[in-house]
């Protein structure tokens, strides 16, 4: 009954979804649709979604709602998008998904398969981490993927190189592009996963993307992110990790570009011992928007989260940053570090942030703090007194602010590639 | 060397400097003092080019060379070195990077070669000796956390590293206790040449035992109202400003 549905862009989703080829999945899918149909995308006034009007922007640029086409990409500009000096498994996405004659990997100490091929057992994970109920766009993916991805690594296997994930998105007259990724790491596993974003022409799409983790007990995962888009990339993406006993898992995001941009990041601590990390940065200029919504559920005694996500704004750029620490009663001996710091480089840029905490245990550690100025004017006049020039004095004590979140890059090819991201985005900021 | 003429100089609209004249020649010590708010840390910012101040009338030349005409930087890379009352905090940039650059700036900017990493660390090795400081301090965040003790000692290091024709020292002596005053007084007088000169900023005649000023001159509502030989120091140590706020005062009235 597409007469329930909230607002005119989620029936022109409705019409256009489409069932996967993965018959296991279609039931899934079928959740999707019914809770996008009574629940709709987020109206104007949706709190979640107050400062970040994801609709009213999908409405005005979005009109090829049908299954994404595959765009003609060629090896030259893969190469093009490659990381220096980062020998990986090279996974390639185009128009969200995997292109197997782009991609270059051996699947050792791991297996990769295309959702069509889940058994009945795999199938049924999909979609147990990222819930349809959670977010409305999480639905509209679980509506409209074609083939997920499904990553598993067995027990005890140490996957050695990182993964370098690359997806490839065009416009094709605003059109919409869904990957789906499932991560599944088994006991005792290790891996990490570089991912960018690529926009191959000027023109907007949408790109919805879901990615679900499992991180089983005492295994150690790091996942890196780089968005820099074209100044018309319209973007959702919901990531979300189920963290077991004595298990880690990091998150880095470095926003750099895009119209659009909302990232939901989820953090189960479902388990003692276990430890989720996110540090973001994100450095815009123009009218590019980016949006940081993240989600730590402590759930159980003895596990520990740590947040730090900066921004430097310039121009008529916005950022959003929303943290949410819920620590539940039974999670006795949590700590839980949440920080946001911003600068704003001009009249017209706009920071939003709210940390939010809900905590029902009593003997926790939880701290968070937001701060937001200018750049320091007074350390400006010391570095210029003593000799170095106003635009290499800025730059150094930018670069001052951002490297903090930099220095947590484990991986030195991807550190050096994002030191030089941020070097050039800081020179023109 | 600095020729200052007639400096008048306003924050937000109020004149804090109204008529400052001061000649100083290379090898030359000056002192500054004054009570509170007369307009000596305002002289010192104002040579050093802090942007919140306003000139509005008068000239300095700095080695025949319009001074105010200059940004901070090249006010610094033509040898202007101005000591911090409170030298500032900056977290992420470590105290031997934010030398490095500054150095090779300076000399960038005066037709030296650039120093590589290891000439540049042997330099940095000699100079820390002249104001015995800590080499760990050297690879923390510029001041951050430092002791009140250990960032003017930073500031007078740095002094030696960028090799300044004219020293500003504002109020450098505020919150040193004795032994780190003799610390800093020592790294001043070890850095003293016949070719370059200090002007000293102080509310306290102590320092001036350890760095002995050829002139005093007594800063009082934005004039020098008095300038002498050291002795005038001594005067003031055991009068205070009362009898000079007096003279000045009633001659205006």
């Amino acid at each position: 009954m597409t007469t329930l549905t909230k607002n005119k862009i989620t029936e022109s989703f409705l019409e256009a979804a489409h069932l996967t080829k993965a018959e296991n999945l279609v039931a899934l899918q079928q959740k999707g649709i019914d809770f996008l149909k009574n629940e709709g995308l987020p109206a104007q006034k949706a709190e979640e979604y107050k400062f970040t009007h994801l609709s009213k922007k999908l409405e005005a640029n979005i009109s090829n709602f049908g299954a994404a086409s595959k765009a003609s990409l060629n090896a030259e500009q893969v190469k093009a998008e490659l990381i220096a000096d980062l020998d990986a498994h090279l996974l390639v996405f185009n128009n969200g998904q995997l292109d197997l004659e782009l991609s270059s990997f051996s699947e050792d100490n791991y297996t990769l398969k295309s959702f069509a091929d889940l058994s009945a057992e795999e199938a049924q994970k999909i979609g147990t981490i990222a819930k349809v109920e959670k977010d409305p766009f999480a639905a509209l993916n679980t509506t409209s993927f074609e083939q997920g991805t499904y990553i598993h690594i067995a027990k005890g296997k140490v996957v050695e190189k990182p993964f370098q994930v690359l997806y490839f998105n065009q416009a094709n007259g605003g059109q919409v592009i869904s990957p789906r990724i499932y991560i599944d790491a088994e006991a005792n596993t290790e891996a990490t996963f570089i991912e960018k974003i690529i926009s191959l022409d000027e023109a907007a799409y949408f790109l919805n993307s879901v990615t679900e983790v499992k991180v089983s007990d005492n295994s150690h995962l790091h996942y890196y992110k780089i968005q820099n888009e074209s100044t018309s990339a319209i973007e959702v993406n919901n990531f979300v990790t189920d963290i077991h006993r004595d298990a880690t898992f990091s998150a880095f995001t470095l926003s750099l570009q895009g119209d659009m941009i909302r990232n939901n990041l989820s953090l189960n601590l479902l388990d003692s011992g276990c430890e989720g990390n996110m540090y973001g940065l994100y450095l815009l200029d123009g009218n590019s928007h980016v949006d940081n919504h993240t989600n730590v559920d402590h759930t159980m005694p003895h596990a520990d989260s740590n947040e730090l996500y900066k921004g430097i704004l310039g121009d008529k750029s916005r950022g959003v940053f929303n943290g949410k620490i819920f620590v539940r009663q039974d999670a006795q001996k949590t700590n839980a570090f949440q920080q946001n710091n911003n600068i704003l480089l001009s009249d017209d840029a706009i920071i939003n942030t709210k940390p939010q905490l809900e905590i029902w245990a009593d003997d926790v550690k939880c701290s968070h703090g937001c701060t937001t100025g200018q750049l320091d004017d007074e350390a400006l006049f010391y570095l210029q007194a003593r000799g170095i020039g106003k635009e290499e004095a800025r730059g150094l004590l930018l670069y001052a602010f951002a490297g903090e979140i930099l220095d947590h890059i484990k991986i030195e090819a991807f550190k050096e590639y994002c030191i030089s991201l941020v070097q050039e985005r800081l020179g023109n900021l | 060397m600095l020729s200052i003429k007639n400096l008048h100089a306003s924050i937000e609209g109020t004149p804090i400097l109204k008529g400052i004249n001061l000649e100083i020649k290379p090898g030359e010590v000056h002192a500054i003092m004054g009570p509170n708010g007369s307009g000596k840390s305002t002289l010192a910012s104002v040579l050093a080019g802090r942007e919140e101040y306003e000139v509005t009338e008068g000239e300095v030349t700095f080695n025949g060379k319009d001074l105010l005409d200059l940004n901070p930087e090249d006010r610094a890379r033509e040898g202007v070195f101005l000591a911090f009352q409170y030298p500032v905090e900056i977290p992420g940039v470590s105290t031997t990077n934010f030398l490095r650059t500054a150095v090779n700036q300076v000399r960038e900017y005066r037709g030296q070669e650039q120093l590589d990493a290891v000439k540049f660390l042997s330099l940095m090795k000699e100079k820390m000796k002249l104001v015995e400081i800590d080499q760990k301090l050297m690879s923390r965040a510029l001041n951050e956390g430092f002791s009140g003790g250990e960032k003017k000692r930073n500031e007078i290091f740095q002094m030696a590293m960028l090799e300044p024709t004219l020293s500003i020292l504002d109020e450098t002596d505020s919150g040193l206790d004795i032994d780190a005053l003799r610390i800093v007084s020592n790294g001043v007088n070890q850095l003293k040449s016949p070719d370059n000169a200090t002007i000293v900023v102080t509310h306290y005649q102590r320092l001036l035992d350890y760095i002995v000023p050829d002139f005093v001159h007594v800063l009082y509502k934005g004039r020098i109202v008095k300038s002498g030989s050291k002795e005038l120091a001594l005067d003031l140590e055991e009068k205070g400003y009362d009898w000079i706020k007096e003279d000045v005062d009633g001659a205006s009235v």
